[in-house]
């Protein structure tokens, strides 16, 4: 967790520095399929976080010799975007950027029907283009939104949101001060459905009942994105 | 890139259309595609704007640093340009370090920018020989549908002419360079080529042109050539392009408000 100090107070009265309340998830606007060239691709704006995901797929494996025989191979690519972020960001893939494609991408295969893909390859491009705390919740938001505009089978949709927790109180949705000088932060990631979690990260510090409280509002922050998430595919496909 | 296969047929179909004096989306050779300009898109850069060239969209941000000037010009600001053909936006496109196409495109924006010496770089210096700010333009092609080189020339010119630093006050920056592609298929000559046409060019040539009519940089690429004549064709008609363009680069400023947002502070990791 960040840790920084920070004069302006993140919490007054159950109010956050953002006017928020404490379960309150930032604005969201979800676009489907905003690109041409791509399979398929998703906008998504959770507060000042912006990302664009595009899918390309199901197409030839390279390099052959990753290909698997019985089943189709996700690659996820997560990348931000050099004039994202305050200090500008050196381009490329660091440490940071291929875990969170790996723990993407494994967040994916349970729900993409790889089985339906043998010998394929299936690729999945998060771009970042405006970082405000929790840009790996909304890549996946939009990556989810992507594959299904690619028409990529899945058995259920993703979505994700964070829950943190500041001024020992935990929280949904942290935004970047939150982020920077808060106590901890849980990015989740969960199926439609709300009972399977996706993906799981967690860092700071949390008692198992605020996690438990952190679970609880990122189940309903989830679920919001959800409707979203389906609003904008109804949207794209009317 | 890996090789691109396109049908013969297709091709055959395009050249075809060129010889008869037509393009596919009805466009005179002479005639640009829609241009859309978008500014201060990105709240964390210093300026930023997108443009679309028709369906081509292309990002581009300006990040301000601290850094050491150059030993050969110790009073000098640094400017570094920087592009990506980011997966997104073409399936030729693959991730991993750039490839020459990507560096071709960020040396051929930079070139257009820095020659016209459109940006008063001396004025960055904080201590000669020790400290300066550091220009960091970044053009991030998100779709192409063709002529990312002008798309992104436009999307940097403007997000420089939005950069506002912090401490400091806005870029100190002059004129407002333009760059115009042009590609040649045969015998004839179009300007700003959509990806069909691109893919049957015997040859490409950017052309910059700044505010007085000056050339500023250009680029030929592709196999095939071109002849003097057929150069000083392109030229005049990149002029008068350019002033069409930078009309549209003016509005879209205007439009946005002569005193852009600061960019907000650091969010760090997320």
């Amino acid at each position: 967790m960040g840790g920084t100090e920070t004069d302006i107070p993140l919490l007054v009265d159950g109010k956050r520095n953002d006017g928020r309340t404490i379960d309150q998830m930032r604005p969201v606007k979800i676009e489907a399929g905003v690109l041409e060239r791509a399979d398929g691709s998703a906008y998504v704006e959770l507060g000042e976080t912006h990302a664009i995901a595009a899918v390309y797929g199901p197409k030839e494996m390279h390099p052959r010799h990753a290909l698997i025989p019985n089943k189709g191979v996700l690659k996820v690519r997560y990348s931000m975007l050099p004039f994202s972020v305050g200090d500008r960001k050196r381009p490329g893939p660091d440490r940071r950027s291929r875990e969170i494609a790996k723990v993407t991408r494994e967040a994916f295969e349970s729900v993409v029907l790889l089985d339906k893909y043998p010998r394929s390859a299936i690729e999945i491009d998060i771009n970042i283009m405006q970082a405000d705390a929790g840009t790996r919740v909304v890549g996946l938001t939009a990556a989810s939104v992507a594959l299904a505009d690619a028409g990529i089978a899945m058995t259920d949709l993703i979505s994700s949101c964070a829950s943190g927790k500041i001024e020992d109180t935990v929280v949904l949705d942290l935004n970047g001060l939150e982020d920077n000088c808060g106590q901890a932060d849980v990015p989740i990631a969960m199926t439609g459905k709300g009972e399977q979690i996706a993906l799981m990260q967690m860092d700071g510090l949390m008692t198992k009942e605020e996690l438990n409280q952190a679970m609880e509002y990122a189940v309903t922050g989830c679920k919001e994105l959800h409707k979203a998430q389906v609003d904008a595919l109804r949207r794209r496909y009317q | 890139m890996s090789v691109q296969i396109i049908p013969t047929l297709a091709k055959k179909a395009t050249r075809a259309l060129i010889k008869s004096g037509k393009r596919s989306d009805g466009r005179a050779f002479d005639q640009m595609r829609p241009v859309k300009i978008t500014v201060g898109d990105y709240k964390r850069a210093e300026g930023s704007a997108t443009c679309w060239l028709g369906k081509t969209m292309v990002a581009a941000g300006i990040k301000i640093g601290v850094g050491t000037p150059y030993p050969d010009s110790p009073n000098v600001g640094v400017l570094s340009s920087n592009a990506e053909l980011v997966p997104a936006a073409d399936p030729q496109f693959q991730a991993g370090p750039p490839k020459e196409e990507a560096i071709e495109l960020a040396r051929v924006v930079d070139r257009g920018i820095r020659e016209s010496k459109c940006i008063e770089l001396e004025k960055l210096c904080i201590t000669p020989g020790e400290e300066t700010r550091m220009v960091y333009i970044d053009s991030y092609v998100m779709d192409n549908d063709g002529n990312y080189m002008d798309a992104a020339s436009i999307a940097a010119i403007t997000a420089l002419h939005n950069t506002v630093i912090e401490d400091f006050g806005p870029l100190p920056i002059t004129k407002k360079p333009i760059a115009n592609t042009f590609i040649k298929v045969g015998s004839d000559i179009l300007l700003d080529p959509c990806l069909e046409e691109e893919y049957v060019a015997d040859a490409r040539l950017t052309i910059s042109v700044e505010e007085n009519n000056n050339v500023c940089a250009m680029q030929k690429a592709g196999s095939g050539s071109w002849t003097k004549d057929e150069v000083l064709k392109c030229v005049d008609l990149a002029i008068t392009r350019a002033a069409e363009t930078r009309k549209k680069v003016e509005d879209a400023l205007a439009a946005f408000g002569k005193e852009p947002a600061p960019a907000q502070p650091s969010a760090g990791k997320m």
